[in-house]
């Protein structure tokens, strides 16, 4: 385990350092120099000279990038280009909104998720079993910022029943929660449909062994032998679709959050490229890259622990 | 695991039958082709030209002169919906196109080359598909500025790394099938194990990936327009009249509600369309609605 433990987390740091490596190198790709990519078009060539120099761009490249890992393992992202605030500040500041609706979307999505998925089971071939898995079809297949302006006309327009903008008041939970209901919905929506047809699919595979036969035999329903026994089973294999998912949660919370103008690290990074502030944009990527290592990197860890068979994959 | 490859030539016959045989994937192909022939026939069948601006006609409701509506700009949105079919089409084909070339190329190498260049190419395809890409392809426009030619480009990095996977997958499992090592044994070169064994094998599984990827590309290509980072307006992207309509939300909500219907349309087909295709084409998962 130690050493499946060792490789893994050795994996997602060389991952780690191959995309700070890319980010930073992006850079140069470019015509011109950082430095006026970073200021903007604006920039005087004073404030440019200023810059480079600041930024370490007389130094020799392999310099530069071993100074921006240095900087960037104390914790220090480089500064807002505008306003000149810490980045790490800035994300530290607006993450906890996305984190929040991210778990909130995952949360509901795996609710409905399973109850629909049981159900289908349940009615397996029946016209209700067809009618859901249409449904989980489309549901993945809608874009999630459709769904956005969409339930954002009804209920926060036409029927004003919650906020249309904004992640509710500071210390204000009640409006923090009515503001989160349309976004989370929107985000989560898509998993709905997925996990429902993971949960089916699994589930089925589980309904075929031999001690729900037995189950079976001594006269248990079906919705007791699901609630009961097979869902427990079914479920495991969803752990690491989950921590995948929260992935593609969290992209889709880039263009819901603009919908709801929702702060957070979607609205944070989609204004920052559109004011070409580089810092911003790189310090997101590189935080969100390392959030999301360390989510995959622990579900992997935790699913090695629960099947030694997974651990021997990695090994040889 | 090879299934698909193998039942590939005896179920072919019946993929046209078998396909409108299944509702869900019928719904999917009439979706599909009125969206190929909107965006083919674009010129002829919008009834206004799409970026011709009428300034007394703004924010008109849907009515018998404009079936849609009119934006902001007194544009007729029916004609911009129409053209947007053409856009949205165009842009998808042409970066997942790029894309699979790339992916089948890169997957080839990987499966069939040295074992140190398999390796470099595995740890770069699973960094990049096990990341949340769309923060990368921000990065990108960041650097390179929005605009069409970004956003293909954008979208063949996304997406190429599934592809190149896929193939690499099934390249792996082909080299060690005993007709490629009889034929090895016989002294043929890569280059015709490659182009004569592995190509036509390899090349069914890809097309079934990109066709359920397309939905997909449609998404982020009217997502991006939408944050204004994909096509430049005028352009009549479906991204582009969704945002301008964000704009006159309370003032003119019917640009929204007609805006996004297109888009939920076209994705659904195309979805459909690929669930249904995968149903006939893999006999395994035949008569399953679910896979």
């Amino acid at each position: 385990m130690l050493a499946y433990a060792i490789r893994r987390l050795g994996l997602s740091v060389l991952i780690l350092i191959v995309v700070m490596t890319a980010m930073y190198g992006m850079v140069f790709l470019v015509p011109g120099d950082p430095a006026s990519l970073a200021l903007g078009p604006r920039a005087t060539p004073e404030l440019k000279e200023a810059l480079r120099e600041r930024m370490g761009l007389d130094q020799p490249i392999l310099t530069q990038i071993l100074y921006f890992f240095g900087n960037v393992l104390q914790g220090d992202l480089g500064v807002d280009v505008w306003s000149r605030r810490p980045v790490l500040d800035q994300i530290l500041e607006v993450f906890p909104n996305t984190l929040i609706l991210g778990i909130v979307a995952l949360g509901w999505a795996l609710i409905m998720g399973v109850l629909l998925g049981c159900a289908a089971v349940v009615w397996r071939d029946s016209w209700a079993d067809r009618l859901l898995g249409v449904l989980s079809v489309s549901m993945i297949s809608v874009p999630s910022f459709v769904v956005a302006l969409y339930a954002l006309i009804v209920f926060a327009v036409w029927l004003n029943w919650l906020p249309a903008i904004g992640a509710g008041e500071k210390g204000d939970i009640g409006s923090q929660i009515r503001a989160l209901i349309l976004p989370a919905f929107a985000v989560g929506i898509g998993w709905v449909g997925y996990l429902a047809r993971l949960i089916r699919a699994s589930l089925l595979e589980v309904m075929e062994a031999p001690h729900i036969r037995t189950a079976r035999a001594f006269g248990m329903t079906e919705r007791d032998i699901i609630f009961g026994h097979a869902l427990r089973v079914a479920i495991v294999p969803t752990i690491s679709v989950l921590a995948i998912g929260f992935g593609s949660i969290l992209s889709s919370a880039v263009f819901v959050e603009s919908v709801f103008s929702r702060p957070g690290i979607g609205t944070l990074i989609t204004g920052a490229v559109e004011k070409r502030n580089y810092p911003v944009v790189m310090g997101c990527v590189l935080f969100m890259t390392a959030f999301y290592l360390f989510i995959v990197t622990a579900a992997d860890l935790l699913i090695a622990r629960l099947d030694p068979r997974v651990r021997d994959v990695l090994r040889g | 695991m090879s299934s698909a490859v193998d039942g590939a030539n005896p179920v072919r016959r019946g993929i046209g039958r078998a396909l409108v045989a299944d509702r869900m994937g019928l719904a999917g192909l009439v979706l599909v082709v009125a969206f190929l022939m909107m965006a083919l026939l674009a010129p002829w069948i919008a009834p206004y030209d799409p970026i011709a601006l009428d300034v007394k006609a703004r924010f008109q409701p849907p009515s018998a002169q404009h079936w849609a509506g009119t934006d902001h700009l007194g544009r007729d949105l029916l004609s911009r919906i129409i053209w947007g079919a053409r856009l949205a089409l165009g842009i998808a084909m042409t970066s997942i196109g790029i894309a699979g070339a790339i992916g089948l190329i890169l997957g080839l190498i990987a499966g069939h080359g040295p074992r140190w260049l398999d390796g470099i190419l595995v740890l770069i395809f699973d960094s990049m598909s096990s990341l949340p890409m769309i923060f990368f392809a921000l990065a990108v426009i960041t650097v390179l500025g929005p605009g069409t030619a970004t956003l293909i480009f954008v979208i063949v990095l996304v997406s190429f790394p599934a592809y190149a996977r896929l193939i690499r997958t099934q390249t792996l499992a082909l080299t060690q099938a005993d007709y490629i090592l009889a034929e090895r044994a016989m002294g043929a070169g890569s280059a015709r194990i490659i182009l004569i064994h592995l190509l036509p094998n390899v090349i069914g599984p890809l097309v079934i990936l990109i066709c359920m990827d397309i939905p997909v590309v449609i998404m982020l290509e009217a997502g991006l327009s939408y944050l204004n980072l994909g096509v430049k307006p005028p352009s009549p992207s479906w991204g582009n009249i969704l945002s301008e309509g964000y704009n006159a939300l309370r003032q003119a909500p019917h640009v929204v509600l007609v805006a996004g219907v297109p888009l939920v349309l076209a994705t659904l087909g195309f979805t459909f369309l690929g669930e249904g295709l995968r149903d006939v084409l893999d006999p395994r998962g035949a008569g399953r609605r679910w896979g």
